[in-house]
């Protein structure tokens, strides 16, 4: 069954077979121009928290400093999301394309990709990729190398400045901010560092321009989204959308007709009930009518045969087991809610201790050092507050 | 650039250098925010999460110990969002904390305590997640206890352990709820590189990390009619011991120590100072001997530089990680352990004491000592040289377990015999103390003459800097020193293992000349050592440091050879420096250790 309404982009993912001249043609623009094309795009993060990507990029070259790296973030740990390897798998050049865009625009001789752990069997294709690629940046005349740094699954790793320190050699722990990456990052030295998705769209934007890509989608998120669909879905896989819909929509494509909620964003996003599909639009959160949502692109169905209770139990194991533990609200937060949603559970603790829990949550929003702490309550109180009888009964 | 950044705490407009933190900003006008990760000796964490304060129009909250003061920025620190985050921190930190404070070392002491106690923090909003956990205690050292239950993973200790000692001993392992401080494959502490210097335990808020404590069976020895108690008082215990008494740092209360000390009922209280110019003596010599056969008769075995061997932690530190240097060493035995042969020999017999029935005890600044006393070459005697090192800390918790009052008592004096000391004994309680002690002596026995300082102060090698260097021209030497004329003695040095490692480097690769490097393993020496007062910081060890030099001063004896219980052991007793019953007793030998 092939989704209906929604207009399915093959942007990302579309052959192209000019990657050299491409590459050749844009380094050899002039910096402020790329910076202001991607600007002009609208361009944001794909990687979780939607920072606008030719800002970062402009505010890393204007950062004093000689050594500056460009580090792509391959480590894809968010439960439900399988995007980052698709188009490593597909369209690598893309990405490495963007990386040598950024390395002339911001001064960098040197580049890694960091690769999730689990994913180790893309290595030596992604390596085969990447060793012709330095052939095309010699005859540009860009001196600039791209390493591959293998991560060793820790999802916290995934958060920029913990792979900073996992690349350096330390254990994996997210760092004080600021200082910001741009300033100071890998080597504490000025770096960008990118998802995957985001490094792609920009290829797509230096060939068909800014204009283009901001034609897609609305307001505060433009451009296309690759969306991981998985859970109670007869289409699970991985699909190109404009940003901008509806969920209404959205299940109406890829739901099995009992949807009853879809967890957008992965174990760190929003759990939407149907009641709000109508009123939810998929984009960053901004000026959207309605409640809009952060998103990863990780989009998890779920139908009625399905325990809410379950769900949240899982991603409370997953957090109580991926947070590094440095943190206070973190480390013994996560073991509070996960504790405390049990003990309800069987009775042991009376339904108010929910509140409780909620409040906990909404000071680990408030308190905790980086977006995995502060992330917990997206899901925490989104699931509990919809589905209350589930927790209980 | 702008001189200094304007930002208003508490609707009060404070004005401070940019970079400065909230915190530090907070704290410049006097208002105060609590924390328990942040620790002045250390770099900032920003992992406990209790000193988050609010900035006006800003969603979360912001740690003030980890985030800089920007132009304009208007920060609450008692607002009610911060009020219940704060309280929220510290019950989830309790929550996983073994909270049994009345069965607690720390109890009264503990930081997680006294802010638990301030935010009336009470029992029972979450779930006591300690049965869920699997938590032992390690208490196979001799120096140290770590208790993971009342760890609060505020990473102090893992901190101090690299920054301030370089060693990492302890770091943190696993994630999540597994997250703990460990050791190498989490192998008993006295299994691993750990040094015993005590540093995690003056650094560590709670009761995690803490002294073993020998107080019950120091009682118990002294309860006992039929055993004489011999207790000796390092240099840096009298100028410390007031703060945990209740007075500021940097009082000297030798006298009421000594007074307390009767009291308790020690049977003969003497002074470590004693042998620390005992040291002076055997160790200079040494260096003397070395320079001998280096310079005059090119005897390649002989190493140079010579090094310290007083601090224990930095004996062990080297044992560790540079075997092959071992013999830069000097083989004179710390002061402690010089004290504990000779009490249980020379003291003995002097007092008509039969050596088995003595029970010699040490209170030291350190925990390393603990260990130090245990190790099996410290048996000189015939008998175990010192039986029980307490620290500093464990001195004031019997003065008052034993209902004195302190501060009212009258001064008293050392016993005679092994109870009088020089100026130079004393400064050994501070970084640079011994080689200025050993200059003093080393100078007059080489030259005739007294070393050329004003006031005999060699003021380069004081002070808290991390590395210190100091060179001495020798001219016209006594004849018997002749091949010394014209030598410039070059010394160095270093306190905080973290120095000892940049400078232990430098002596393997041979690119430095020095002929005698003092190494002390804890920062601002003994003075600062593991077994002292908490809290601690540069300006507590700063006051300690002044209240030394000030003691010294007020010295009429200021030179090691110049003490006369000294010179009456050497005419009575050992003879002469270096000779056989100094090496028997005096002197020990060291053993290569692994990294694991
Ligand atoms: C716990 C945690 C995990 C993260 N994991 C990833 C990841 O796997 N991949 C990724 O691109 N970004 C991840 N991020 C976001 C990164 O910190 C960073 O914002 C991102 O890589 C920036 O790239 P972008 O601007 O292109 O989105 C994670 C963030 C957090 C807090
Ligand atoms: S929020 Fe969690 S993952 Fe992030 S620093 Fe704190 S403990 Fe580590
Ligand atoms: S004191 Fe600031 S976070 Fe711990």
């Amino acid at each position: 069954m092939a989704p209906r309404h929604l207009m399915r982009l093959d942007l990302i993912f579309k052959d192209e077979h000019d990657v050299a001249p491409l590459v050749r043609q844009t380094l050899a623009r002039g910096r402020d121009d790329i910076v202001n094309e991607l600007i002009a795009s609208g361009l944001k993060g794909r990687g979780g928290a939607g920072f606008p990507t030719g800002l970062k990029w402009k505010l890393t070259a204007d950062a004093p400093g000689d050594e500056k790296y460009v580090i792509c973030n391959a480590d894809e740990g968010e439960p439900g999301t399988f995007k980052d390897r698709e188009i490593l798998m597909r369209v690598p050049e893309k990405v490495l394309a963007g990386m040598a865009v950024c390395a002339k625009v911001i001064g960098a001789r040197q580049g890694f990709i960091y690769l999730r752990g689990e994913y180790r069997f893309l290595r030596a294709q992604l390596q085969q990729v990447i060793d012709g690629f330095h052939a095309v940046l010699d005859e540009a005349g860009l001196p600039f190398r791209i390493e591959i740094f293998m991560g060793s699954g820790a999802y916290i790793c995934g958060e920029e400045s913990a792979l900073f320190e996992s690349m350096e050699g330390q254990r994996g722990e997210p760092r004080n901010k600021p200082p910001y990456p741009t300033q100071c990052g890998f080597r504490n030295a000025p770096t960008v560092i990118n998802n995957v998705e985001t490094l792609a769209h920009t290829y797509s934007i230096f060939k068909y321009g800014a204009e283009k890509f901001r034609d897609l989608g609305v307001q505060d998120s433009r451009g296309s989204k690759v969306f991981s669909v998985s859970g109670d879905t007869p289409v699970p896989g991985i699909y190109e959308l404009e940003f901008g819909m509806t969920l209404q929509r959205f299940v109406e494509d890829f739901g099995d007709g009992d949807t009853k909620a879809v967890q957008v964003g992965g174990a760190s996003g929003f759990c939407v009930p149907r009641k709000r599909f109508e009123r939810t639009i998929i984009g960053y959160q901004g000026k959207l009518t309605g409640t809009s949502l952060p998103t990863g692109g990780s989009m998890m169905l779920f139908n009625s045969s399905r325990s809410m209770y379950n769900v949240l139990h899982n991603y409370l194991e997953f957090f109580v087991e991926e947070s590094c533990g440095q943190c206070t609200p973190c480390r013994v937060g996560t073991q509070q809610l996960l504790r405390g949603i049990e003990g309800v559970k069987r009775g042991e603790l009376s339904s108010a201790t929910l509140d409780a829990l909620l409040d906990l949550a909404e000071t680990m929003r408030l308190t905790a050092k980086c977006g995995l702490g502060q992330s917990v309550a997206n899901s925490f109180a989104s699931i509990v507050e919809n589905f209350r009888e589930e927790m209980i009964y | 650039m702008p001189h200094t950044v304007n930002c208003q705490i508490d609707h009060l407009s404070v004005n401070i250098q940019p970079g400065a933190t909230i915190l530090e900003a907070a704290r410049s006008i006097h208002i105060q925010i609590p924390t328990l990760c942040y620790h002045s000796d250390l770099c900032v964490a920003g992992n406990c999460r209790l000193c988050m304060v609010e900035q006006v129009g800003a969603d979360r909250l912001l740690p003030a110990c980890a985030t800089p003061v920007t132009e304009g920025m208007e920060i609450l620190t008692n607002s009610q969002k911060v009020r219940h985050a704060r309280k929220v921190m510290l019950e989830l930190l309790m929550s996983e904390h073994r909270s049994d404070c009345t069965h607690c070392y720390k109890n009264g002491r503990c930081e997680l305590q006294n802010l638990a106690s301030e935010y009336l923090v009470q029992d029972g909003r979450f779930i006591d997640l300690v049965p869920f956990k699997n938590y032992t205690i390690d208490d196979l050292s001799p120096s140290i206890i770590k208790d993971d239950a009342k760890c609060i993973r505020c990473q102090r200790c893992v901190r101090t352990c690299a920054e301030i000692q370089a060693v990492s001993a302890l770091a943190v392992a696993h994630k999540g709820a597994e997250m703990k401080i460990s050791t190498f494959f989490d192998l008993p502490m006295a299994e691993v590189v750990c040094t015993n210097c005590g540093q995690c335990v003056t650094h560590c808020p709670t009761g995690a990390l803490v002294e073993k404590n020998y107080i019950d069976a120091v009682w118990q020895a002294m309860d006992d009619d039929a055993r004489h108690v011999v207790v000796q008082t390092a240099p840096a215990v009298r100028i410390a011991l007031g703060e945990a008494l209740g007075l500021e740092p940097g009082q000297i209360v030798t006298g009421k120590m000594v007074a307390a000390l009767r009291r308790l009922g020690f049977d003969s209280v003497l002074d470590t100072d004693f042998s620390a110019d005992l040291t002076i003596i055997e160790e200079g010599h040494e260096l003397l001997q070395r320079l001998r056969e280096v310079i005059r008769d090119k005897n390649p075995q002989v190493k140079l530089p010579m090094t310290t061997s007083c601090s224990p932690g930095w004996i062990k530190f080297l044992e560790h990680l540079y075997p092959d240097l071992l013999p830069h060493l000097s083989t004179a035995k710390s002061p402690q352990q010089m004290f504990g042969a000779l009490a249980k020999t020379y003291y003995a017999r002097r007092i008509g004491m039969d050596a088995k029935n003595m029970v010699s005890v040490s209170v030291m600044p350190c925990t390393a000592k603990k260990f130090e006393a245990a190790r099996p070459e410290m048996c000189a005697s015939g008998f175990r040289d010192v039986d029980y090192v307490l620290t500093t800390r464990e001195l004031a918790m019997m003065i008052r377990q034993a209902g004195i009052d302190f501060l009212s008592l009258p001064d008293d004096e050392f016993d005679s015999i092994m109870g009088q000391s020089s100026g130079a004994g004393v400064i050994f309680g501070a970084t640079g103390g011994v080689m200025e002690a050993a200059l003093r002596t080393v100078y007059e026995v080489v030259t005739g003459r007294e070393v050329p300082f004003d006031g005999l102060n060699i003021v380069p090698v004081r002070g808290l800097e991390q590395v210190k260097e100091a060179a001495l021209t020798i001219s016209s030497p006594l004849p018997e020193w002749g091949f010394l004329d014209g030598v410039t003695l070059k010394t160095c040095v270093v306190h905080g293992l973290a120095g000892a490692r940049e400078v232990m480097k430098k002596v393997a690769d041979g690119s430095c000349d020095y002929h005698f490097i003092e190494i002390m393993a804890c920062p601002g020496g003994c003075l600062g050592g593991g077994g002292q007062p908490m809290p601690v910081s540069d300006h507590v060890r700063e006051m300690r440091a002044r209240a030394i030099y000030r003691d010294d001063a007020g010295k009429a004896i200021r030179k090691s050879h110049e003490n006369p219980d000294v010179v009456k052991l050497y005419e009575d007793f050992l003879k002469e420096p270096l000779g056989h019953l100094s090496h028997q007793l005096l002197h020990t030998h060291y053993v290569a250790r692994k990294r694991y």
